[in-house]
């Protein structure tokens, strides 16, 4: 084979390329053997970026661990839509209990891996950011304190999307969402509320802290294979758009998750032991219009009875991200 | 071996004795005795292979150990009270998902107002959740019961709660036959799970079910049920057989004239039912009771899941009239226990009175068991009477 040297770009993962790149810069996505732990014929919607997140984030988990993987599942549309009974489209052992409590499920199936010596198995929670942030936090947070060896993966598509997009507490400031329409004074979703889950497992001190986003596969595989290379509670979080509850077209899912990294609003690091250890920088920076434009959560914002001030609060909140997390540092393009 | 015994040290240790993989709890009285001892004993090395974790609510209790079941590991959990309501959605979860986890209940009343004494109003909230809820009159039935329900409940793949009456036996020290390691190995094989998370054999557990399959989950739960009055029968058996002890029995009758367990009630006599440490009570009345004229039919029920309606029937048999010690109560309607009994009595022409007793802590005496049961001798009780109430406070209140 006539080996093709293609520039990797760190404004996109452009995947296409990727069997053109030598077999060990391969994403696991490009490798003929991959498990595809979630396979086809599932339901979710066109577009649905959660779906392609959990099966990059379980196939990368299976290629690290040799196929030696549980995972426990939150209740939410990544269950709902690949498991109605008789057909299953989980290709790894697999368990949804309920809404809260897939960190405590996972513990608990870890805690049998442990006693009967059979660390080799891994074990994997994952849930929306609904079964994350809100409903499922007291779990996730024994499961983070005990330093259960756990990883917790987040699909964050910022609302309670299986029930018809609610507000959740990773909704961001002026979504408008089925409970905070765009109407009244201060339209859609709340400033000054919402919580970083992030943050709140670094407060932790577990060993390893990361977020993604759906649009950069390389960077999402290589989070989860550094997850996977430590033991003890990990947590990685994933901005996955929802082109339902986002009102974007389907074609647009991974621009659009691209589109929030290189604007600010979804800061993509890690962090260690509580610490922020990298983060990416962002290249082609663009203003946060370019991202909120398109999706019809944030109309409100534009036009004729448009809100500039909301918008000016979202252009200082991609600023501190960029602050807090050095996303633009010296000498970088943007 | 028969030892001077705390409730809770002894349930530990038969809880030890079937080798847990995991054992998760959060604190709660009065449950807490027992999950102490078991952390002592993961953390001595005197329980091996088993993991102890300290977990952040009873939710989650639940959830680790729904975890752990379905990773094909034994699982031990305690609560009580609120802590069994904190939990209870996971309860459901784990009798739907088919998990036998075995969980203490040390029988504690709901509040509010907040009381942290016994009655039986926790478990039998959760009556409808799917587990089986079996009984205990002493501590040497809270042991033997934890063995008979590993076995029982990963025969049949149904969670259960082994309910003892908080602080009454929990806190109470007796002398207690301990079983020996043997005669637990040689009753209660290692843990074959119907099915588990297994990665030579990948399966999805806890699949969302829709309407054209879901009433046939819910029919073959309660088939499932019924077949387990059945089998709890046997399996008291053959525990007899291993342990030299009857105990799991799901409708006993206690202190019959010919020492029977099983004779039925006759005409003129009083059938008196009741659930856990009041059978205690009972039994030591009855004699007094029975000198003076009045002839209690005494009947114990073991299990109050699965319900034992055939023969708690059969046991009544042809009594004049039937007491229930309520612990518990539905309000504006009556006792729990008896509104079952009432169920399982069908097609009697015999009265039924519902008693609430022991509310709350309220302490049972045999004098007040004894004037309800006088009462119901001489016609003057009434279908519903809460025992030892207090009127000065109620006519305050009206």
């Amino acid at each position: 084979m006539v080996k093709v040297n293609v520039p990797f770009m760190q404004t996109g993962t452009l995947v296409v390329g990727n069997r053109l790149l030598d077999e060990t810069d391969r994403s696991v996505q490009a490798w003929q053997g991959r498990p595809s732990c979630l396979t086809h014929g599932h339901r979710a919607c066109q577009g649905c970026a959660e779906a392609l997140a959990a099966r990059w984030v379980l196939d990368t988990a299976m290629e690290v661990t040799d196929g030696k993987l549980m995972v426990a599942n939150a209740t939410g549309c990544l269950e709902v839509f690949s498991t109605l009974y008789p057909e299953s489209a989980w290709k790894v052992p697999w368990i949804h209990s309920l809404f809260a409590n897939s960190a405590s499920v996972a513990t608990g199936i870890a805690a049998v891996l442990r006693a009967r010596g059979r660390t080799d198995t891994r074990v994997i929670a994952q849930g929306g950011d609904g079964g994350t942030a809100d409903i499922g936090l007291a779990c996730l947070s024994g499961m983070f304190e005990r330093n259960d060896d756990v990883l917790y993966v987040c699909y964050d598509n910022q609302g309670y999307m299986n029930t018809g997009a609610q507000r959740s507490s990773a909704t961001p400031p002026a979504t408008r969402t089925a409970t905070t329409p765009a109407v009244g004074r201060d339209p859609g979703a709340p400033f000054g509320q919402g919580k970083s889950v992030p943050r709140i497992a670094m407060a932790h001190d577990i060993p390893y802290v990361a977020t993604a986003s759906v649009a950069d596969l390389r960077d999402l595989e290589a989070k989860v294979r550094t997850a996977m290379s430590h033991r003890g509670a990990r947590y990685l979080h994933v901005l996955v758009t929802c082109p339902l509850g986002w009102g974007t077209k389907s074609a647009d899912s991974i621009k659009m998750a691209r589109l929030a990294v290189r604007c600010g609003l979804f800061p993509v690091f890690e962090a260690e032991y509580g610490e922020v250890t990298a983060s990416t920088p962002i290249r082609d920076r663009v203003p946060v219009e370019e991202y909120l434009r398109p999706q019809r959560r944030f109309a409100h914002l534009f036009g004729p009875n448009g809100d500039e001030i909301a918008l000016g609060r979202i252009r200082h909140m991609a600023e501190r991200n960029i602050r807090q997390y050095n996303l633009c540092p010296e000498g970088s393009r943007s | 071996m028969h030892e001077l015994l705390e409730g809770s040290q002894a349930v530990a240790r038969a809880v030890g004795l079937c080798h847990p993989d995991v054992v998760c709890a959060y604190p709660i009285s009065p449950q807490t005795h027992i999950v102490e001892a078991l952390s002592g004993m993961v953390r001595t090395g005197k329980l091996v292979n088993c993991d102890y974790i300290n977990v952040e609510s009873e939710f989650a209790a639940m959830s680790v150990a729904i975890g752990a079941s379905a990773a094909g590991g034994r699982v031990y959990t305690a609560t009580a009270s609120q802590g069994l309501l904190y939990m209870a959605e996971a309860v459901y979860n784990a009798s739907g998902l088919g998990l036998p986890i075995v969980m203490t209940v040390a029988n504690r009343t709901i509040g509010a107002p907040i009381n942290i004494w016994n009655d039986q109003s926790d478990s039998l909230s959760q009556r409808d959740s799917g587990w089986l809820q079996l009984f205990a009159i002493d501590n040497q039935e809270a042991v033997d019961l934890h063995i008979i329900a590993y076995r029982l409940a990963e025969e049949i793949s149904i969670p259960i709660m082994v309910c003892m009456d908080g602080f009454v036996l929990t806190h109470a020290t007796d002398v207690v036959d301990m079983p020996t390691q043997e005669q637990v190995d040689a009753f209660l094989p290692s843990f074959t799970p119907r099915e588990s998370l297994d990665i030579d054999n990948p399966r999805s557990i806890g699949m969302m079910a829709g309407p054209d399959i879901f009433t046939e989950t819910k029919y073959l739960s309660h088939r499932a049920m019924l077949g387990a009055i059945d089998r709890l029968e046997e399996v008291s058996g053959e525990f007899e057989a291993i342990f030299g002890r009857r105990t799991g029995r799901p409708v006993r009758v206690l202190g019959a004239a010919n020492g029977s367990d099983s004779v039925p009630g006759r005409h003129g006599q009083i059938a008196v039912i009741a659930m856990g440490s009041v059978l205690g009570t009972l039994q030591a009345i009855q004699p007094v009771l029975r000198a003076s004229g009045v002839d209690i039919h005494l009947i114990g029920l073991g299990a109050f899941r699965p319900f034992p309606s055939r023969a708690l029937a059969a046991a009544i048999g042809q009594a004049s009239r039937v007491v229930v010690f309520d612990r518990a109560i539905q309000v504006g309607i009556g006792g729990v226990l008896s509104g079952a009994v009432r169920r399982a009595m069908k097609g009697s022409p015999a009265p039924l009175h519902s008693v609430a007793a022991g509310l709350g802590g309220r302490p049972i005496t045999e004098d007040s068991l004894a004037a309800i049961v006088r009462q119901a001798h001489a016609g003057d009780l009434s279908d519903l009477t809460f025992m030892d109430l207090r009127d000065d406070v109620i006519e305050k209140v009206s």
